[in-house]
């Protein structure tokens, strides 16, 4: 395979999980805004971070608020991380590795770049809004599926899952990133409705609120919380699962070498340094420096299979 | 006459250079009046990816750079055997059609610096009235090193009077074709009389005259190229000839040293 | 021209029915023009679907247009393409032994069959290529033939595409949306089929490799990138063909030949099918700024390494100064009698030629040598005053630059339009494989539709459409 279309086929993927991921967080913020008095600015300035999409937004707006956030993250003309930049981003690449993907996948991107590009031509008013998320991470999921039934399972399918749980961890990560101190213990305000609808709102950014109430019932704290999302290797957004899926694909990629790969090196490095413990030794070594470690490794990773597939010259 | 020639093309460059090819355009002509003895390219610092004869009969060597190169060196050097033909190369050999050189190039375009050049030459004998016009190419363009620019076209250097073989034999090609000769610039070794060590390659000019051929006109030295004369490329002009043309990656500074020795054997 | 009588493809002159088409219009009798017009309707959703868009020059990337698709198909009978097409074998044929000789002996033009100057003065004859001997001995691999009809038995030969024809993916994705749309069409018919020329192709292309292939040829289509106005073609034929889609910067000389950058090093390509101009080929060789080639890939080329397909220098057999002397060029490879006709060609570059078009430029069309696509043309009989005195000081200023034709009586075919069935001027482009020793000639081809009442402007970029062409077992 060319390694331009290896690199084509990793952003393919990149780009539209993180399409989804960003429309689950829009979800997630437009539910805390419901659920809370006002609905102002600040609420909106962390699921802009977890979404990657805070630069350049301020001057994009004169009343940054709360139409003003997701407009940005849905269709900002000058934010590179919006749901349309990235599916746009997605269909260019398809467009590039056209001759590795199935008709079926393609057909499936092209139909997800038509679809918001219909949806997402003017403001969406309120109103819209669950209907307009529902359908980009429909159509998304599509596309998953498309894959999933069509694709020869061989290295364009490997490259595809890398770029996939690369994203999916990164976005899990920052989320955790952002939101970490709800999750740190504290005496003053265990158990309060203000926490109490925080958590939820990781949980429900993850699509992950039933899978955890079915895991811990309702006595899940903030702890339980933190290991669900990092080490639960039966959650599918979990860092443990997506570190395991993309150290199994490159294991898949190496198949006919003698020796790992750097990239195999560094994935193994990070499982076993950082998610082969408990969750009490994160807390010790710092939620925060933890999960501020984990998005630099997966930083490198992403850097070393560039290198190593020749993504570029 | 023998003659043994090493050529030693040097790059220093001030940055790694990730990727770059060069054309090498040094080994001489295979011809009934030249015979190659011996002749090699070594490379340092890159490797040879191939070996091809162009359009015009030349051999090209198309060498690589190691990736991360700082040092490129090329050396070529072998012996080489001349027979004497009094500058007159002979008939015209193909591929390419001999009205391939009567079309003018960019470095050869004929304006009126060259039209002022040709005027009121006697033409009762073809061969004479061309060294009539090399002698007035040497009288109105001095030679003279550091006037010239390698991409001047043959109407800078009339405007400039000045300049070194390669446009010497820039003007004489504008002026031949202008008068409906077909021409061509040739890039070679010279045995020099007072020193063996030399800091770049000779280049002169060639017009092909009815009954005899290609015939060589040495304009810088005013005379017909003799067994001192080692023929290597030859083209429209120096664009088709240079000993080394090449691209390479990146925004490295170059430094260049040639270094050419010619002795006779 | 209002005094000819246009030959309609269904009908003839007389208004009967001609018998190509006497299945399709019992059945179109019989169907409900709202279900027509949905299909209409489904085929261009289908289009889009599936992404056969072309971009258009100097406009911004969203800017993915549809060439619009009609469902009448365009049909024509088995004993009409049999003559057709042996006219188009003993062209190619030619072309390419013409192509052979230009780059060696020059033997046409010592026989003063061709002037030398249309040689020696011409933009488009690459010195670069003299004394090539291209692996097989093919140039011209792929080959478009531009052909207009004006009568029953009359077809001229418009242009040659000999550089890089575009278009065949419309021919394939056409065929294909009939056969999707109207299945019952094609049991009532019996239509050649078209939906070889992929494995054709990379068959032909492989037929030629290099002296340097061992073992099977890799085969390689090399575009300018996805914002080209023709990139869904090129990803069309890799991924039809099964071969890599590359672009120059995946491409470079190791060892001596030309490599891709796959994900596991360096692997050495046999054939390359390159949809990128020869300018912009090689910016060792030829233009230094291009970053859609190859650098050195001349080199490999001259040095057997590699197939360039088609060959660089090809352009010179499809200018168009070169085409009005096709008759000569046919006589003098084949030893035979054109079997298809040239449209009368004033070659402007003439005194005698260039004084009448100027005094019958209203009844003339005029294109330029090296034009394409119906840029840079004039049609006489229905250009402005303005268009028109523009044009005579364009002739004026650079004869040499200009040929004129007279202005044909295009035949027409219907299109499905609100009004039912309405007659449109159309074109043919047949495409025709190389390679050594045989010619392969897709039944059909493109039938491009000038969509505009009485145009005969038929180019995509400037209005036309496309329809499905049908070449019946006879």
């Amino acid at each position: 395979m060319l390694g331009k279309t290896a690199n084509g086929l990793f952003w393919m993927s990149r780009y539209l999980e993180r399409a989804e991921n960003t429309a689950r967080l829009i979800e997630t913020g437009q539910r805390i805004a419901l659920t809370r008095l006002g609905s102002g600015e600040e609420e909106w300035i962390p699921v802009l971070q977890s979404a990657g999409s805070l630069d350049g937004f301020h001057d994009a707006y004169e009343t940054p608020g709360q139409e003003a956030a997701v407009d940005w993250m849905l269709r900002g003309r000058d934010n590179p991380s919006s749901i349309m930049a990235c599916i746009a981003s997605a269909r260019q690449n398809a467009r590039l590795v056209r001759t590795a993907i199935t008709g079926e996948v393609w057909e499936a991107v092209n139909a997800t770049y038509m679809m918001a590009r219909e949806l997402l031509a003017r403001k969406v008013s309120e109103r819209d809004l669950p209907a307009v998320l529902a359908a980009i991470r429909q159509n998304t999921a599509l596309v998953r599926g498309m894959i999933h039934g069509t694709m020869l399972r061989n290295d364009i399918y490997d490259f595809l899952r890398i770029g996939t749980f690369l994203e999916r961890a990164d976005n899990t990560a920052r989320i955790l990133d952002v939101k970490y101190y709800v999750l740190l213990p504290s005496v003053s305000a265990i158990g309060s409705s203000i926490d109490n609808v925080q958590w939820e709102s990781i949980l429900r950014s993850v699509s992950a609120r039933g899978g955890f109430r079915m895991e811990y019932g309702s006595e899940g704290g903030p702890q339980e919380i933190a290991h669900f999302l990092i080490f639960d290797k039966r959650m599918p957004r979990s860092l443990a699962f997506c570190v395991g899926k993309i150290k199994d694909n490159l294991r898949y990629l190496n198949a006919s070498q003698p020796k790992p790969s750097q990239s195999q090196k560094l994935v193994t490095h990070l499982e076993t340094a950082y998610l082969s413990h408990g969750i009490d030794q994160v807390f010790e070594y710092g939620l925060h420096e933890f999960i501020e470690k984990m998005l630099e490794l997966l930083g490198d990773l992403a850097g070393q299979i560039q290198l190593d597939y020749r993504f570029y010259e | 006459m023998r003659l043994t020639i090493h050529h030693t093309t040097r790059y220093s460059f001030d940055n790694p250079v990730p990727f770059g090819l060069q054309q090498l355009r040094k080994t001489p002509k295979s011809t009934p009046n030249q015979h190659i003895l011996e002749w090699h390219t070594r490379i340092i610092g890159g490797q040879k990816e191939l070996v091809f004869e162009d359009h015009h009969n030349n051999v090209i060597e198309l060498i690589s750079f190691e990736p991360g190169v700082e040092t490129l060196e090329l050396v070529s050097e072998g012996r080489v055997e001349l027979n004497d033909t009094h500058g007159v190369v002979g008939r015209h050999r193909g591929p390419a059609p001999l009205w391939l050189y009567a079309r003018p190039t960019q470095l050869t375009e004929a304006r009126a610096g060259v039209r002022d050049m040709i005027r009121d030459l006697d033409d009762r004998n073809t061969v004479d009235m061309l060294h009539t016009l090399s002698a007035r190419i040497r009288s109105k363009v001095t030679y003279e090193i550091g006037v010239s620019q390698p991409d001047w076209s043959a109407e800078d250097v009339i405007k400039a009077g000045g300049g070194v073989c390669q446009d010497h034999a820039h003007v004489f090609i504008a002026c031949a074709r202008q008068m409906g000769f077909a021409a061509r610039y040739v890039s070679g070794y010279l045995l020099l009389d007072d020193r063996t060590t030399q800091d770049a390659m000779h280049a002169w000019a060639e017009a092909h005259v009815e009954g005899l051929g290609w015939v060589g006109f040495d304009v810088s030295n005013g005379i017909s190229p003799d067994t001192r004369y080692v023929r290597v490329a030859t083209g429209l002009d120096y664009s088709d000839a240079a000993p080394v043309s090449g691209m390479r990656m990146g925004d490295a500074g170059e430094a260049l040293n040639v270094q050419i020795q010619v002795a006779q054997q | 021209m209002e005094n000819q009588k246009i030959f309609d493809e269904m009908w003839g002159t007389e208004d009967s029915l001609r018998e190509p088409y006497r299945k399709f219009q019992t059945w179109f009798d019989s169907e409900d023009p709202a279900r027509l017009r949905k299909k209409q309707r489904d085929a261009e959703e289908l289009f889009r679907l599936t992404g056969i868009t072309f971009n258009v020059y100097g406009k911004a990337e969203a800017e993915e247009r549809l060439i619009p698709f009609d469902i009448v198909p365009r049909i024509i009978s088995g004993s009409e393409w049999f003559r057709l097409s042996r006219g188009i074998e003993q062209r190619v044929r030619a072309i390419n032994a013409f192509l052979h000789d230009i780059y060696h002996k020059q033997e046409i033009v010592k026989a003063g069959r061709i002037p030398k100057e249309m040689i020696s003065q011409n933009e488009a004859f690459l010195p670069h290529m003299i004394g090539v001997e291209p692996p097989g001995g093919v140039y011209t691999h792929i080959v478009g033939i531009d052909l207009v009809r004006t009568g029953p038995g009359e077809f001229f030969v418009l242009e040659d595409n000999a550089r890089t024809p575009s278009g065949v993916s419309y021919m394939l994705e056409n065929r294909e949306t009939m056969l999707q749309m109207f299945p019952e069409l094609f049991s009532q018919n019996r239509v050649q089929p078209v939906s070889n020329y992929p494995t054709d192709l990379r068959r032909s292309l492989a037929a030629c490799a290099p002296p340097a292939c061992e073992g099977k040829p890799v085969v390689a289509v090399l575009t300018p990138g996805i914002y080209n106005s023709a990139y869904f073609e090129h990803a069309f034929l890799a991924d039809k063909m099964g071969v890599e889609l590359v672009e120059g910067h995946d491409l470079r000389v190791v060892d001596g030949r030309v490599a891709m950058r796959t994900t596991r090093g360096y692997r050495p390509i046999d054939v390359l099918y390159r949809r990128v101009d020869d300018e912009y080929l090689d910016p060792l060789n030829f233009n230094p700024d291009s970053a859609l080639g190859v650098p050195g890939i001349m080199d490999v080329y001259r040095a057997g390494g590699i197939t360039i397909a088609n060959a660089p220098g090809t352009g010179i057999s499809d200018d168009k100064a070169i085409y009005s002397y096709m008759p000569e060029i046919v006589e003098f490879y084949t030893g035979e009698r054109p079997l298809l006709q040239n449209v009368q060609t004033w070659r402007c570059s003439e005194p005698d030629a260039l004084a009448y078009v100027l005094d019958n430029l209203e009844e003339l069309v005029v294109k330029e040598v090296h034009g394409s696509g119906g840029y840079g043309m004039l049609i006489g009989p229905t250009a402005t005053k303005k268009d028109l005195a523009a044009f005579r000081r364009k002739l004026k200023a650079r004869p040499g630059n200009y040929i004129a034709q007279p202005t044909l009586a295009l035949s027409t075919v219907p299109i499905f339009s609100r009004a039912g069935l309405s007659p449109r001027h159309v074109d043919l482009r047949p495409f025709v494989l190389c390679s050594p020793g045989k010619v392969d000639i897709t039944p059909g081809g493109l039938t491009r539709v000038a969509l505009k009442k009485g145009s005969l402007v038929v180019n995509s970029s400037q209005g036309g459409g496309t329809k499905d062409t049908w070449v019946l077992e006879d």
